[in-house]
């Protein structure tokens, strides 16, 4: 567009002296859009030179290329979790399933890891400019601390003290012998669903709609005629209420498979392999600083006025953090919180230093070794980060559009 | 603007300067060292002292080719790689030679660019675990978690043999030896599973060594050798029979000591340079393979001083023995 409008512009002007080729050499918007037009096609010939070269390269050294050893079979075991489940893996699947694995162990770490570290983040942001002067310091001190010490040792940090510091798995740690914590992880009660529990979570899901409706219903009788009515019992009714009872007239159609002991390790139940925990903590505690920070700073950049103005109308300190001072710091600390949730997908690859198969690991790592392809498997793994942090930044533009003052 | 079509033209010629095969020889003269990678620590195949000097079997593989191409064998660079860096270091350009215990497998040798130079250590994959579970043969494994290391062929060996044993198991894969050997001593795993070499070798730096036991079944064949890139022969020979001439050189009878010998054994003349001219075909200096066994030593000199049975790693010759002497070690002639 921008092109075409130099291009009509320049045109147009040299139109009325008629069209000039003298007019053209020194117009300056048409030299720009000449030399840019060369630029593109110089950075554009490099990289097909180079491309083709790479290729040639790769031929000429009698490495395979292409893609069919995406259907080949993998022939090796991932860390049983998540996503082996969910892709239902064995060695006998595709190299294509140990890639799904992978995507979808990632997914898991950076969606736990940004739900973990914004709340972190946004209570040490709040407890860094509390009055009390010990939580002011304490936040002020684990700011300093994790963000100073590189990302990558802090994760080989927890998961060694991770194994080093919990029990063998036949001395767990039980929890009313449902849930186990040893070095191997923890071991949670694994559901298993009956006829009838699709049930339960739809009446969930409709709790759920439900009280969103009751809420804009209060909400704008709020508006109208001033009067509050507090919420929540409706949406604690609703949302686990409503379900709760529905699961008990169905007769409780749920069955948990629970951890035993075996000859070496507990077996059954749901492990969460320390690999995991240590991984989603390092990040999770790594990327609140940076958090911390933004909210701290959009919480600065709020006007000091307004929380004054706020108490003179006779508003709790609660109910002016909640109302005043943090919808208006959250406009200024989004977009840097948008940065710590890519960085923190980003970082996630770091888990191959562990073992945590997730996309880097399993399969930019081990099926990159078993097959040779470096460049195909390393471009399907880059578009992957690629197009998961581009629809992270998507999605938190339109958060950011939704939170940005709206004109009137 | 011509500044900017002056560095175009640049580039292009670096990118275009790439494509362009150089001999590995001639690049290794040109620099004056062979830069070879090797483990990141596996006592007596290729680890470091505290003074930087590098030992192991693997590590003499490195020497005897830089004794043979630069009569000087303590002219080598270890790059040290971890299982997953190893082959693309070598496709690269990075190193010149792989000599780290590396199996030999055919989707290697014919799918990755990268050729098999021989084999200087027969291996086969075995399992640990700590004496205190009183497990005394893999078939009792089910339901452990195995300790492996990423991109091996162990990890797909123990896929093979679990589905043909019908055993389960966890495994907890790591990306470099220590800290598989780490996970091992924490207790993450119950077996920590690689070639048997590896597990020698783990076992003989372990605080206790009494305290693991190494079971019986070995399920792979393991030939470990070293590696080099396609598309030069030259190169590929002079590896090939840099290793070989160490074998031969056991068999003949002749050590680093005995080297300056002249004998009227007209194999063994030939293979000190001082008959013959296959030198000339391998294009090296007369007294190549000389220098390989005076400042390296014969294969059973390195197998000795290194992993042998006087060591802490303590591993008899077995199947590696010389043929003649019940072993499957054997060097074509050097005819």
């Amino acid at each position: 567009m921008y092109m075409k409008k130099i291009i009509l512009d320049s045109l147009g002007k040299s139109q009325h002296r008629g069209l000039n080729f003298r007019d053209m050499l020194y117009n300056n918007e048409a030299r720009a859009f000449f030399f840019q037009i060369v630029t593109f096609v110089l950075v554009v010939g490099l990289f097909y030179t180079a491309i083709g070269n790479l290729f040639q390269n790769i031929d000429e050294r009698g490495i395979n290329t292409g893609f069919t050893f995406l259907k080949n079979r993998a022939g090796f075991d991932i860390l049983p979790f998540l996503g082996n489940y969910v892709v239902d893996y064995t060695p006998e699947s595709s190299n294509f399933s140990v890639f799904y694995v992978g995507l979808v162990n990632t997914l898991v770490v950076a969606f736990v890891g940004i739900i973990l570290s914004t709340l972190i983040g946004l209570l040490i942001g709040i407890a860094r400019l509390s009055n009390n002067y010990l939580v002011a310091k304490l936040a002020g001190g684990y700011i300093e601390l994790f963000r100073n010490v590189p990302i990558l040792l802090q994760i080989l940090f927890w998961y060694n003290l991770f194994i080093n510091l919990f029990p063998h798995p036949k001395q767990s740690f039980a929890f009313f012998d449902i849930m186990f914590l040893n070095q191997r992880g923890l071991y949670l009660p694994k559901p298993i669903p009956e006829d009838g529990f699709m049930l339960a979570a739809i009446s969930l899901l409709l709790g759920i709609i439900a009280s969103y409706f009751v809420k804009k219903y209060y909400k704008k009788k709020h508006e109208l005629t001033g009067i509050h009515t507090s919420t929540w019992p409706f949406s604690i009714a609703l949302i686990l209420g409503l379900p709760i009872i529905v699961f008990l007239i169905l007769g409780s159609p749920l069955q948990f498979d629970i951890a035993v002991l075996g000859k070496f390790n507990l077996r059954g139940g749901m492990n969460v392999v320390p690999e995991f925990l240590a991984l989603t903590f390092a990040l999770s505690v790594y990327t609140a600083t940076y958090i911390a920070e933004a909210i701290r700073s959009g919480i600065e950049a709020v006007d000091k006025g307004q929380k004054e103005a706020a108490a003179a109308i006779g508003l709790t300190p609660t109910q002016s953090l909640k109302l005043i001072i943090l919808p208006q710091a959250l406009r200024v600390a989004i977009p840097p919180t948008i940065n710590q949730y890519l960085n923190l997908t980003k970082n996630s690859s770091l888990a191959t230093a562990i073992g945590y198969p997730e996309l880097m690991s399993a399969f930019g790592g081990t099926v990159l070794n078993q097959v040779g392809q470096a460049v195909e498997i390393l471009a399907m793994a880059m578009l992957v980060y690629l197009v998961i942090s581009l629809f992270i930044s998507l999605l938190l533009n339109y958060v950011n559009n939704k939170m940005a003052i709206q004109g009137r | 603007m011509k500044q900017l079509l002056k560095l175009s033209a640049a580039s292009l010629l670096v990118v275009g300067a790439l494509s362009v095969q150089a001999s590995t020889l001639g690049d290794v003269q040109a620099k004056g060292y062979v830069s070879c990678g090797v483990s990141k620590g596996l006592a007596g195949f290729s680890s470091a002292d505290s003074s930087g000097t590098w030992t192991g079997v693997d590590v003499d593989v490195c020497r005897a080719v830089a004794a043979a191409t630069l009569g000087d064998a303590q002219k080598v660079k270890f790059v040290p790689l971890t299982a997953k860096e190893r082959f693309t270091a070598l496709q690269s350009g990075e190193i010149d030679m792989l000599s780290r215990n590396t199996t030999w497998t055919i989707t290697r040798d014919a799918s990755l660019g990268l050729n098999f130079a021989g084999v200087n250590y027969y291996d086969g994959q075995g399992f640990m675990v700590k004496s205190s579970l009183g497990v005394s043969s893999a078939m009792e494994l089910s339901g452990a978690a195995v300790c492996i290391q990423a991109g091996t062929t162990t990890e797909l060996n123990l896929a093979d043999w679990g589905k043909a044993n019908g055993i389960e198991y966890n495994s907890v894969v790591s990306d470099t030896n220590a800290q598989t050997l780490t996970n091992y001593d924490a207790g993450r795993c119950d077996v920590l599973t690689t070639d048997a070499s590896g597990l020698y070798s783990m076992r003989a730096a372990a605080s206790d060594p009494s305290e693991h036991v190494v079971l019986p079944e070995i399920i792979s064949k393991e030939p470990l050798g070293p590696v080099v890139r396609q598309g030069d022969d030259q190169w590929f020979n002079i590896v090939r029979w840099s290793l070989n001439a160490m074998i031969t050189a056991e068999e003949l009878g002749v050590t680093s000591a005995t080297v300056d010998d002249v004998s009227n054994n007209p194999e063994r003349e030939r293979l000190m340079g001082r008959s013959g001219s296959t030198h000339e075909y391998v294009g090296l200096t007369p007294d190549w393979t000389y220098q390989i066994v005076k400042q390296v030593g014969n294969y059973s000199e390195s197998f000795e001083r290194n992993i042998g049975i006087n060591t802490p790693i303590g591993i008899a010759r077995g199947v590696n023995a010389l043929w003649t002497d019940g072993g499957i070690l054997y060097s074509p002639p050097f005819r």
